[in-house]
């Protein structure tokens, strides 16, 4: 610490000279009527006991209530709330404001009410302590020799540098790299779902295949791959958090448009059926799954940050705060007539990361 | 107040305190426990200590205990829940989840919400306590900023105070994701893609923390350990150094007559401030029970169990959560993609860096204003908002920015209730984030600088009576009447605001001194701080205005009763003999 910050270091409180008058001091103390009138004392006392009786009787009623009212699924209403915790809530409400109101009124009413007054001092400690302390200082630290030999302090900080990574190191296992995890034949990494060529499209709910012919126009489907709902050859159905790690990434949303309304970039040109185009239902902006679907307009609504994504112009961003189209799954028709997928997403799905090429 | 007869007292509040009539079995506990511990030392310092009394210092108060009942009603939750992403069959009593696949984190909250007496209680409490808790802590720290409260030597519990308030709000939001609903899951959809904007290490940071792929199988149970134990712990410490440095520091005091920045005048702490502070813990302890009981919250069994592919329209976080969704939602949708490589600053700024920003200029505060001031005094008088315009419409300035984002975060919800375009209200407050802070700013100081003004008026030449004088020339004036000497003292007891001009700029060869880049800077903030406030009168300005108050009596000496002033405001003068005892007999 310079001599300048110990100079003004609270060493002296703010002045208080008069200006521009002087300090009148505290004023006389008042005696409240509970001081004075013994009737008034014991009135005040009956009142603080009463609302400390009145908390017994709500631990009672507290007790009564936890017997008396059951939980469940078909509980005791009243009032439309559930009898057992609105009667446990207001009698263990009152249980404690009886006593915390019988108490405060005490403090208030039949406690000295005189201010008493404390004076400050400086948060800083005295001068001669301060030297003391940087002369102690001194002395540990020439007795502790550390600064004649650079080698043992050195040696020491390097140690204790390094064994700090020891612990860093350690977190390690929390989890794989993003890069370890990236296999495309089971749809796992940031770059991969489990859509494959031939992946069939079902419905989202009950895991039925769908045909071309099972959406009118207009007609919004939540979609997801069945592989999430039987097993696909020798590949088994998802369950646990395989399942909700794939929902996270593979679900769908179906649309079908009347075929001229559609503007499909180059390349895209064939990858809806009959009008029928699936997009990720996961957004771009930071991964919730989209659901408002204005129809007149092709346009679909992200719920949590209002991103607007337009089916009809390949799920480009037309309001809010995402930046990207929804990624388009190309579309086909198995040979029995089913919807699949002619391939997984040619681009990553979900929120933004740092790898991520977008091109 | 003086000839009351002192007999007439009750017996136990004499002006003596009473003295135990013989050694009690409590002086003997007493002294087998100082004869180990040694604390009589320290209880002689603390027992009788001194704590000034007003309102406003009641809300930290609010905060602490709130945060008191939610280590009480959690201990209690964690009797039931169950940390685990395992999937399960739910088959407990709730009708229209049973059968359903689910984690047993949710399955345990539905058996916490229907199976246990008193659960549902506990569950909606310990929320409830979560909002008290961070609303408290808000308002608190309101109070703190805006009295000047933060001020040497109380720089550093400032500190402490925001990093409790960021604890609280991780607490807040590792909390409501442990249950594994619809409506948390989707919460933890949006923080795993605010952690993956990160550049660089986004998607790293992602899959540690899930340990793999969103949303992995252990990321309750890793929020479990930071929700009931570190951030609980951290928060613990923090809050033990809290009220140690308000202990140490003693607790400010706003000025008055016999209130000085070397005293502080209050009740002691016992018996008078362990009584209210007991007191008011239990009834924090019981309006939290009577929302538990009474208000729902979080009815996680309407939402449902977590499925990435589901959402429900109109989410929204806890509201403390809310100015950081309203940033989210009003950014406009910018990527950058650079040599194989995306840099979101739709996310990243909003979701990271402007968070942070406010964060560290909040925490920053008292130095800043410290060092534009150049004012190393301890402070321990309070200063009323007004008397630091600046500082207060700084504030005035981030509450409208927090109230408008705060609002943006609701912007669905604006437009389905009040028949909105959505797209409107966007566009609206990507614009008023900007402008409408800046009004708040200069009007608010203004404002302040105005009834600064007011305040010097009164000082002067007294309050109006609403009495209007005729001269014997026929001119009207109003009646003022002087302040009570106690009142003019403490508007004044404040200290005068100097605005720092640098030294020269440049030593006698015409050399630039050294550091006066950060002098100029300084100079400038301080013009812009304090040059416009206005100071309160001097000596000389208050017997100028006293003579020529003298000379307005004068003027009314024709009249052939004096006017006190007092004529139509109901407090017409009593003889002494008539003041009543307060609330007398």
């Amino acid at each position: 610490m310079s001599d300048k910050d110990l100079e003004g270091a609270g060493s002296e409180l703010a002045a208080t000279t008069p200006d521009p008058v002087p300090d009148p001091g505290l004023p006389p103390h008042h005696w409240r009527p509970t001081d004075v009138d013994p009737k008034a004392e014991r009135r005040a006392e009956r009142q603080v006991a009463g609302w400390f009786l009145f908390s017994a009787l709500c631990t009672v009623s507290f007790i009564f209530s936890y017997f008396r009212f059951q939980v469940g699924d078909n509980w005791d209403t009243f009032l439309g709330l559930g009898a057992s915790t609105l009667f446990l809530g207001l009698s263990l409400s009152g249980a404690l404001l009886g006593i915390g109101i019988g108490i405060i009124q005490s403090a208030r009413k039949l406690m000295s009410d005189q201010e008493i007054v404390e004076m400050r001092h400086p948060a800083s400690s005295p001068e001669e302590d301060r030297k003391k302390v940087v002369e102690m200082l001194g002395l540990g630290i020439e007795e502790a020799s550390i600064a004649r030999r650079p080698l043992v302090r050195n040696s020491l900080l390097g140690a204790i540098a390094l064994v700090g990574l020891a612990p860093i190191v350690m977190l390690r296992d929390l989890g794989p790299l993003p890069q370890d995890v990236n296999n495309a034949e089971e749809g796992l990494g940031l770059e991969h779902t489990v859509w494959r060529e031939g992946m069939r499209v079902v419905t989202g709910v009950t895991g039925r295949p769908l045909r071309a012919s099972d959406l009118q126009i207009g007609d919004l489907v939540n979609a997801a791959p069945e592989i999430e709902h039987a097993d696909v050859g020798d590949w088994h159905q998802l369950h646990g958090h395989e399942l909700l790690i794939s929902k996270a990434k593979s679900a769908l949303i179906l649309l079908r448009m009347e075929p001229r309304d559609l503007t499909p970039w180059e390349g895209r040109e064939d990858w809806d059926v009959e009008g029928i185009v699936a997009y990720s239902k996961i957004c771009t902006h930071v991964g919730c799954p989209i659901s408002l679907n204005e129809r007149t307009t092709h346009h679909l609504l992200c719920p949590c940050h209002q991103t607007t994504f337009d089916l009809a112009d390949n799920g480009k961003v037309v309001f809010g705060p995402g930046a990207r189209a929804l990624p388009q799954l190309p579309l086909a028709v198995d040979s029995e007539g089913f919807l699949v997928a002619r391939s997984d997403f040619t681009e990553p799905v979900g929120p933004s990361y740092w790898e991520r090429d977008s091109k | 107040m003086t000839g009351i007869d002192t007999g007439k007292f009750a017996d136990s509040n004499g002006p003596q305190p009473a003295t135990p009539k013989k050694p009690s079995k409590g002086a003997a506990a007493l002294t087998w426990a100082d004869d180990r511990l040694g604390l009589a030392s320290l209880a002689k310092k603390q027992l009788r200590k001194v704590f000034p009394d007003h309102w406003s210092f009641m809300l930290g108060e609010v905060a602490l205990w709130s945060f008191v009942v939610l280590l009480l009603t959690g201990v209690f939750l964690t009797l039931w829940f169950n940390p685990s992403m395992a999937e399960v069959d739910y088959h407990g009593s709730y009708d229209q989840w049973r059968g359903v696949h689910m984690s047993a984190a949710f399955a345990s909250t539905l058996e916490i919400s229907f199976d246990v007496r008193g659960g549902l209680l506990m569950r909606q409490m310990h929320h409830w306590a979560a909002m008290v808790f961070i609303g408290g802590m808000f308002v608190h720290m309101i109070r703190v900023f805006c009295t000047g409260a933060f001020r040497k030597p109380r720089e550093l519990n400032w500190v402490i105070g925001a990093l409790i308030l960021l604890l609280g709000i991780l607490a807040g939001f590792s909390g409501y994701s442990l249950p594994d609903d619809l409506l948390s899951g989707t919460g933890m959809r949006i923080a795993d893609g605010l952690v993956k904007a990160t550049p660089v290490l986004g998607s790293y940071m992602s899959f540690f923390m899930f340990g793999g792929e969103y949303p992995g199988a252990i990321i309750i149970s890793r929020l479990y350990m930071v929700h009931i134990l570190l951030i609980p712990a951290l928060i613990l410490a923090l809050i033990g150094a809290h009220m140690l440095l308000l202990v140490y520091h003693k607790h400010t005091q706003w000025p008055g007559p016999g209130r000085t920045e070397k005293n502080v005048v209050g009740y002691p702490m016992m018996p008078v401030y362990m009584a209210k502070m007991g007191g008011f813990f239990f009834t924090v302890f019981g309006v939290i029970a009577l929302m538990g009981g009474t208000l729902g919250m979080n009815p996680v069994w309407m939402y449902g169990p977590y499925d990435p592919a589901k959402v429900t329209a109109g989410s929204q976080p806890d509201w403390y959560m809310g100015f950081a969704e309203g940033l989210l939602r009003i950014m406009p949708g910018w990527e950058t993609h650079i040599f194989g490589h995306t840099i979101s600053w739709n996310i990243l700024v909003p979701g990271q860096l402007v968070a942070m920003a406010i964060f560290i200029t909040f925490v920053a505060w008292p130095f800043l204003e410290a060092w534009v001031s150049g004012d190393k005094r301890e402070h321990h008088l309070l200063q009323r908002p007004r008397n630091a315009p600046t500082r207060t419409a700084f504030l005035a300035a981030m509450m409208t920015l927090y109230g408008l984002l705060w609002a943006a975060g609701g912007n669905d919800i604006l437009a389905t209730q009040l028949h909105l375009s959505l797209n409107s209200i966007t566009y609206f407050m990507r614009v008023a984030v900007f402008v409408l802070p800046v009004i708040a700013f200069i009007v608010t100081r203004r404002w302040c600088i105005s009834l600064q003004r007011h305040d010097n008026e009164m000082i002067l030449h007294g309050y109006e009576t609403g009495i209007i004088m005729r001269s014997a020339e026929g001119g009207y004036s109003e009646k003022h009447l002087p302040l009570s000497e106690d009142k003019v003292y403490a508007l004044t007891a404040r200290s005068r605001d100097e605005v720092y001009a640098p030294d020269a700029e440049t030593d006698a060869n015409g050399v630039k001194a050294p550091g006066t880049r950060a002098q100029r800077l300084r100079a400038r903030l301080s013009r812009a701080m304090y040059a416009d406030n206005v100071q309160k009168p001097t000596r000389e300005e208050l017997e100028e205005a006293h003579h020529h108050s003298d000379h307005e009596a004068e003027l009314q000496s024709g009249l052939d009763h004096p006017a006190s002033g007092h004529e139509f405001d109901g407090h017409h003068q009593h003889d002494a003999g008539d003041m009543p005892l307060r609330g007398g007999h």
